[in-house]
């Protein structure tokens, strides 16, 4: 059931009526893409992303979008179909998780690699094995070096906003880089939640544009081939083309989230400072764990303690001049990564950021917290708990160990 | 060729390794040749066999005969001279590339 609300910010601006749902990560995913109506989508189940694409094969059967639907046989032929109709083309999507997108991973690589603005929803869920269905970050942190963006969502809210925004940076042409958007596994995908949507389909489909692409294969006027060899002579020169994108994209990312901001009244950034303006102790978080956070430092700032949190939510590319800057005033910090990088101390996103750090001449006590693998439960105590550590470290406290673990049983 | 003389940068090309078709026209894939096909004009027949058969389209055929090779693309693999029908001293015959082009400096 749904409400059509005069959202309170309409009358001031160009702010578009929203209308207010029930709906799931995955089922805010579909309407973004219902409301978007790409030329194919390339679909292959896997949990727990299934649901998104089951969905939206419902809008295409009963034609609420005149999308060309094509069921394939495995992921790596889900990427491949992608890639195909988007060099063909057309605005291209498919959708997976986990397993599904390892399989993928070789045309991931292509897709990026050829510049094609290919847009993909990911569900994060535990790469196996031992065999495991359920959320973290360990698929698309994976593949953070293969030339994607990546966005990670909060909430559905996000979720569906991250999903219209991603196809405008997407088909930037100083971008022309594909976008991942994650979010979590069961955690946001399969959880029931306040959704705001833009009520008019064609407000969306105005502010995402007819896709023009520049070269293409189906263009009979200016053929172009794509794909071909690249040996060492011009290998190096091509990704110096796409680290271009990458510098590019950020400029990109923020003027597409004030944009649409004014057509929907939530902006968004490449990342979010939450009550950052005077905390001492902080942590830095992405995907839905942001929202627990932001639950545990209001309870610590409640009790005086200056608590604050960075949530990531473009990883690629990385703003950490921006996440420095956010940290600059504190005592103490904890990076919280749903990964491992084995063989490495710390997460994947401690290590970028200590990184970062050192070239901003940031010297705040930083030690990394590896939480909720394979879907293990991260609440407000155990973050709480966090805070205490850093409290300690604020105050004088030496680092006893880099890397500890929230929820593991000893 | 002129155009390849300055090497061009990463700025200068399309992005993604985009090309543009026939290139391969461009390309003096001649200059692989070890072997040169050369052409006995008192003995071809003109059934353009080599014609037919050359998979780089470097015979080139002119009213329905046999005009010329296309040198500047020519492999030098010689299945034009394996091909071609006639009998005994054959219409198409392989000469070493270094001699042909000591014959004609001569």
């Amino acid at each position: 059931m749904s409400t059509t609300v005069a959202n309170q910010k309409a009358s001031a601006g160009k702010v578009a009526a929203q209308e207010v749902l029930g709906l799931t990560g995955n089922e805010a995913a579909a309407e973004a893409l219902k409301q978007v109506n790409p030329d194919v989508a390339a679909v292959f189940p896997i949990t727990p992303q299934t649901e998104l694409m089951h969905k939206f094969a419902e809008y295409v059967a009963n034609g609420a979008v005149d999308t060309e639907l094509i069921n394939v046989e495995s992921e790596h032929s889900a990427m491949s179909a992608t890639v195909g109709a988007s060099a063909a083309g057309a605005r291209a999507v498919t959708a997976t998780s986990a397993n599904g997108l390892a399989l993928m991973w070789e045309i991931v690589a292509i897709a990026s690699s050829l510049r094609l603005p290919i847009v993909m929803p990911v569900v994060n869920r535990a790469i196996s094995g031992p065999l495991n269905i359920h959320c973290d970050h360990s698929d698309t942190m994976g593949c953070r070096d293969l030339g994607w963006i990546q966005l990670y969502s909060e909430d559905s809210q996000e979720a569906y906003d991250n999903m219209i925004q991603a196809f405008r940076i997407a088909e930037n042409k100083s971008v022309m880089l594909p976008v991942m958007v994650t979010f979590d596994g069961f955690i946001i995908s399969h959880t029931m939640e306040r959704v705001e949507i833009i009520s008019d389909d064609k407000i969306v489909r105005n502010f995402v544009g007819e896709y023009q692409p520049e070269n293409y294969l189906l263009n009979a006027q200016h053929p172009v081939t794509y794909g071909p060899l690249d040996l060492p002579d011009w290998l190096f020169e091509h990704k110096r083309q796409e680290i271009q994108g990458f510098l590019n994209a950020p400029e990109v990312i923020k003027q597409v989230g004030r944009e649409y901001g004014e057509i929907s009244g939530r902006s968004y950034d490449l990342l979010e400072k939450y009550r950052m303006d005077d905390a001492e102790v902080a942590v830095v978080a992405l995907g839905s764990t942001a929202g627990t956070a932001k639950a545990a430092v209001e309870e610590l700032r409640a009790e005086g303690v200056k608590a604050g949190l960075v949530k990531i939510r473009c990883f690629r590319p990385f703003p950490g001049k921006e996440i420095c800057a956010a940290l600059a005033k504190c005592k103490a910090v904890s990076v919280m990564d749903r990964c491992i990088s084995f063989g490495l101390e710390g997460g994947p996103v401690f290590n970028e950021i200590r990184g970062a750090a050192y070239g901003a001449g940031l010297k705040v006590p930083m030690v990394s917290h590896i939480y909720g693998i394979g879907g293990r439960d991260i609440n407000v105590t155990q973050i709480r708990g966090v805070f205490e550590e850093l409290k300690k470290l604020a105050s004088g406290g030496k680092i006893e160990a880099v890397e500890s673990y929230v929820g593991l049983r000893e | 060729m002129a155009e390849d003389k300055k090497v061009k940068g990463w700025r200068d090309v399309a992005i993604g390794g985009l090309v543009e078709p026939g290139t391969s026209e461009k390309y003096n894939t001649g200059s692989w040749r070890s072997y040169r096909p050369v052409w006995h004009a008192d003995r071809c027949i003109h059934c353009l066999q080599c014609w037919a058969f050359c998979p780089d389209g470097s015979i080139v055929a002119k009213d329905e005969k046999f005009g010329g090779f296309d040198y500047y693309h020519c492999k030098g693999c010689g299945l034009c001279a394996k091909i071609c029908p006639v009998k005994g001293e054959k219409a198409i015959t392989m000469v070493l590339e270094t001699e042909a082009a000591k014959a004609e400096k001569k």
